[in-house]
Order: structure tokens, then sequence, then C-alpha cells
């Protein structure tokens, strides 16, 4: 039977410098943070990272991995503002900023393995002034230009998962899939931290299909990590970490806070993450956010 | 008697008017305010709009703000992301959003601030604002008319399409532009002014035309009357404190809470 189950360390051996590298979910919601930790303790650099940027963004910048950022937005809802990712961003980490729509059409065509889609995304605003950007004009009677969307090729795509069985069946089971499925189709490998890995017939895919995120051949690697999202939220299983998340923008204020904040949060083992941000009982516990 | 109201209740009601037209659309307001008044627009003079809870649920009525204590949303629909750029692709949709900078032509920037490639402030990015400003209506809320945000020549970053024919393709109108209401904390303004320059339609009660013009980095026009801002009626007062904002986030948009009516301040 196939398995595609990995511990964090084969997840890192399965990636490599320079690497372009999608992450899944949205601002604070269903990001891989255990994958970006693992990524965050290793000696991989230069990484091109396209996201719907939340603290998955800001914890690689702090820890010097982001050799550029393509992006729609960077967002902790609730905190108006990243600000790692400020910091890096002022001090000149160079960018692609996009439409959060534009981000979309570059995954699709990526996943459709087009040169671009056409989009009027972009049309009379800087976005389009940045490097990389040509427009192309509709062969039928309408004449129109548009913005030829370039596709957003990954080498890597990262997503956390709420079930997975072993050959790469996954559900997501929060109420919006974000970009997800786009991201693993851009992408040349994609590696799933999930909630729990159950035998297929546990998965439930009868009652479950709309969640089931892919079709398995698109899953390269699974990595079971429990809470793994933390701090931000996997509901319906737990909620978003306000209180983890607003210690987190704190340590921004000086080197000393960020290294601090790094050796209790980061250079852990997931067991000991786990134990020093409150133990499963009180992330099991995390309410739904209210917006 | 007009009841009391304050400075943040006044712009919401005028914030409202902006959805009075659009039958049945999906009304966006992003932040407090432009939110409550989404609301307002929806619980009176157009209850065909769609809203969501801010999250991935359409809901037949608006969420009240803050804290729930027990309220359950009423969910009619289902709105994930992917579903909301679709609709707003196909234009069924008024959004009211917060820039930090807007410009003479409609352009606004939530991007950064200072130059790019090393910004004094690095801010959310542009978001949806591109394909919003593309597709379809927009209105914009600034809490602070003052130079800064109401700019002189062109904003630091152009997120969203203005009426600015040096930036179009082609020189054609980009396809679903349609700015409507700029709603500050001196007047409401519009782009009816001659070939859509931005125009003081009302001036909040005790603000002067000259006041908001010497607060503003550009020209504005004059509507032929410019008339005041209505006062909330008492219906609608009591739909934002009873209803909308049982929490009163309203009375933190403004700094101190002021009241609508300046000459009673």
């Amino acid at each position: 039977m196939l398995d595609k189950r990995l511990s964090l360390d084969d997840f890192v051996g399965r990636l490599s410098d320079g690497m372009t590298i999608g992450v899944g979910g949205w601002a604070t919601r269903r990001k891989p943070m255990a994958l970006i930790r693992a990524i965050a303790r290793s000696k991989l650099k230069d990484l091109t990272v396209v996201a719907y940027g939340g603290p998955d963004v800001g914890l690689l910048a702090a820890s010097g991995k982001l050799k550029k950022l393509i992006f729609g937005f960077v967002s902790l809802d609730h905190f108006p503002l990243d600000p790692h990712f400020r910091a890096a961003r002022q001090a000149g980490l160079d960018v692609l900023e996009l439409d959060e729509g534009m981000l979309q059409w570059g995954l699709r065509a990526a996943a459709m393995r087009m040169p671009f889609l056409p989009t009027r995304v972009g049309i009379a605003t800087d976005i389009v002034n940045q490097p990389g950007f040509k427009t192309v004009t509709s062969p039928y009677e309408d004449g129109e230009t548009f913005i030829a969307m370039p596709a957003l090729k990954l080498d890597a795509a990262i997503l956390h998962v709420h079930r997975a069985d072993q050959m790469g069946n996954v559900l997501t089971l929060s109420p919006d899939p974000f970009f997800d499925e786009l991201m693993a189709r851009a992408a040349n490998k994609v590696f799933v931290s999930t909630e729990k890995l159950v035998a297929t017939e546990e998965l439930h895919v009868a009652e479950n299909a709309r969640f089931h995120l892919v079709e398995r051949a698109v899953i390269s690697g699974v990595v079971e990590t429990r809470f793994g999202a933390h701090p931000t939220g996997a509901s319906p299983d737990y909620g978003i970490d306000l209180k983890h998340l607003k210690a987190y923008t704190e340590t921004a204020a000086s080197p000393e806070a960020w290294n601090d904040y790094r050796s209790r949060f980061v250079d852990i083992s997931p067991e000991a993450y786990l134990k020093a941000v409150g133990g499963a009982e009180h992330v099991s516990a995390l309410p739904a956010p209210v917006y | 008697m007009t009841p009391e109201f304050s400075l943040a209740e006044l712009c919401i009601a005028a914030a409202a008017e902006a959805w009075r037209n659009d039958g049945e659309i999906l009304a966006t307001g992003i932040t407090v305010l432009p939110r409550l008044a989404a609301g307002l627009a929806k619980l009176t003079f157009n209850p065909a709009l769609m809203m969501t809870d801010g999250e991935n649920a359409f809901v037949s009525e608006p969420v009240p703000l803050g804290p729930r204590n027990g309220y359950a949303p009423k969910v009619e629909g289902w709105a994930p992301y992917a579903r909301t750029f679709d609709n707003l692709w196909g234009g069924k949709r008024h959004a009211m959003v917060v820039p930090t900078q807007i410009d003479r032509y409609g352009q606004t920037n939530i991007s950064t601030i200072g130059p790019r490639a090393k910004p004094k402030a690095a801010l959310l990015g542009a978001r949806g604002y591109p394909g919003n400003s593309i597709n379809h209506q927009n209105s914009y809320f600034l809490p602070s008319h003052n130079n800064r945000a109401l700019v002189e020549g062109e904003v630091d970053f152009v997120c969203s399409v203005g009426y600015n024919k040096a930036r179009w393709l082609n020189s054609q109108k980009p396809f679903g532009l349609d700015l409507r209401l700029i709603v500050t904390d001196l007047a409401v303004l519009d782009f009816e002014g001659p070939d859509h320059q931005i125009r003081v339609r009302s001036l909040h009660p005790g603000i002067s035309f000259d006041q908001v013009q010497d607060n503003t980095g550009f020209p504005l026009a004059r509507a032929e009357r410019i008339a005041e801002t209505p006062a909330p009626t008492s219906e609608q007062l009591h739909i934002i404190r009873e209803r909308l904002d049982p929490n009163g986030q309203r009375k933190t948009v403004f700094k101190d809470d002021p009241v609508g009516d300046r000459r009673a301040a």
C-alpha cells in the first residue's frame, strides 16, 4: 500500500534552498504552522514564499528565511499588522504584491499548466507596474486588452488539513477551503500536516465528500502534527489563539524579545511546543473567533 | 425635536445611503463604521441586500458587532472566499472600505507609504482593491479628513482604479469603474463634479465648505446647493444602538466619540 507518511525531519529534507513554496490557509486560519516552525529551525535559506499571509510569513521573515514574498496581503485579522512582516518589508524585502484574485488566478494558471490567464484585475493600478506583467488583447470582436496574469508555479506547497490517510487522501473540515486546492495543483510537491492520521475508512468520505480537498496523486507527503495550525485556528477542531498571537506581535519590539520567543516556541519539539502553549486541553477549547 | 446623535451615528446614516439604490447585491462594509452602515441600509431601505458574517456565511440579517451574548447568526448561504471572488468578478457587489490615502481621481492606497523599495510604512498590501475597483461600485470611508489622507498629486501606490485617464489601458475607461461616495468626519463627497471631479455633496452640521477644502490636498467641486448631512432619525438611531452595535464599537471610531452637530460641541 502507498505510504506517504513523513516525520518533520523527513519533510524538511524534501525541501531545498531557493525553492518557491506556497503556504495554504488564510491570514490566521489553517496555516501549517508546525511545518513553518520546522522550516524556521532548519538550515534552509533563500525561500520565495507565496501566500495569503499571516503569522507564517512573519515567522519566516523574522527567522531570515525569505528571499522574496509573493502575496495578496499579510494580516493577523484581529491585530492590524504582522510586525515581523512590516519590519522586513520596511527593511527592503523583495516582494511581488498582488490583488487577492490575481494570486488565485496565477495559481490557477499554474494548476492548468497555462503560461498565463487574462484578467482585468490590476489594470490602471501600480500592481501591474511591478516587473513581470504584460498585456494580452482579445482576438475576438471586443478587442479588449487585459493583464496576462503569469502562472505562479510552486516547487512545493505546504498545507494543514484535519484528517488524512497514509496514501494522501485529505479532508479539510473547516467552513472555507480557501485556495489550498489551487496551491496544491500549482506545486510540484505537496506536503500536508494533519490533525489526525487515520485509516481510509475512518475518513468517512461518503459523508465528507465535499471536504475531500484534492485527489491523492497530488499529495506527496503527510506529516501527523496534532494542533499543527496553532496559533492559527483549525475550525471546527479549535479556534485561533488570540492571546498567543498578541504575545507574538509583541516580540518584534527587540531582538531579545524575538530570541526569547524563538527559544520558547520555535527551537523546540512539537511535543514541547504543545506543552509551552498550554497543552492539548487548552488548545482544543480555544473558541471560534468573532469577526 | 431632533434626537442627540454622535458623529459616528451621523456618518453611519450618511454611509448607509451608498447602498440605497443597489437592489439585490452583496454589501460589504470593512471595519466598524462601514459595516454598521451596510447593516443599517439592509434593516431600513434596502432589505434585498446580501451580507456575510465577516467569515464564511451569508446571513439574512446583519450580525451585531462584538461579543454575541448568545446571538446566533441567521445563516442563509455559504460564502467561502472563492465565491466572494466569483461574486465580485461578476459585478454584483458594492464595497465600502477604509483606505489610508485617496487622491483627486479617487485612486486609493493601503499598501505602502513612502518609497516603494524601502517604504516608510508597510501597510496590509493591496488586498482586493484592484479587483473590486474594476468590477463593481465602490465607496470609501475616511475617519480623518486631512491632507495626509486626501492627498495632493497621486497616492503613493495606486491600489484601486480611479478616474485618471493617464493610467487607463488604451485610454479606455476601466470596465466596471463606478465610484460612489466618500464619507469623512467632515462631509460627504461624491464623484459628480465635472468629469468625475470629487464634489462636496453635503457638509456635516457645523462644518463649512472652506474647512473641508482647507483639509483636502486637491480642489473640490461644490454642488449647486450644498445640503447639510441629514441627522439620523430616531428609528435609525434605535437600530444602530440596539440591534447593530449593542456593544458600542462605534464609539471607538473617532477620538473621544464627539457629537454629530459640531455647533453643539
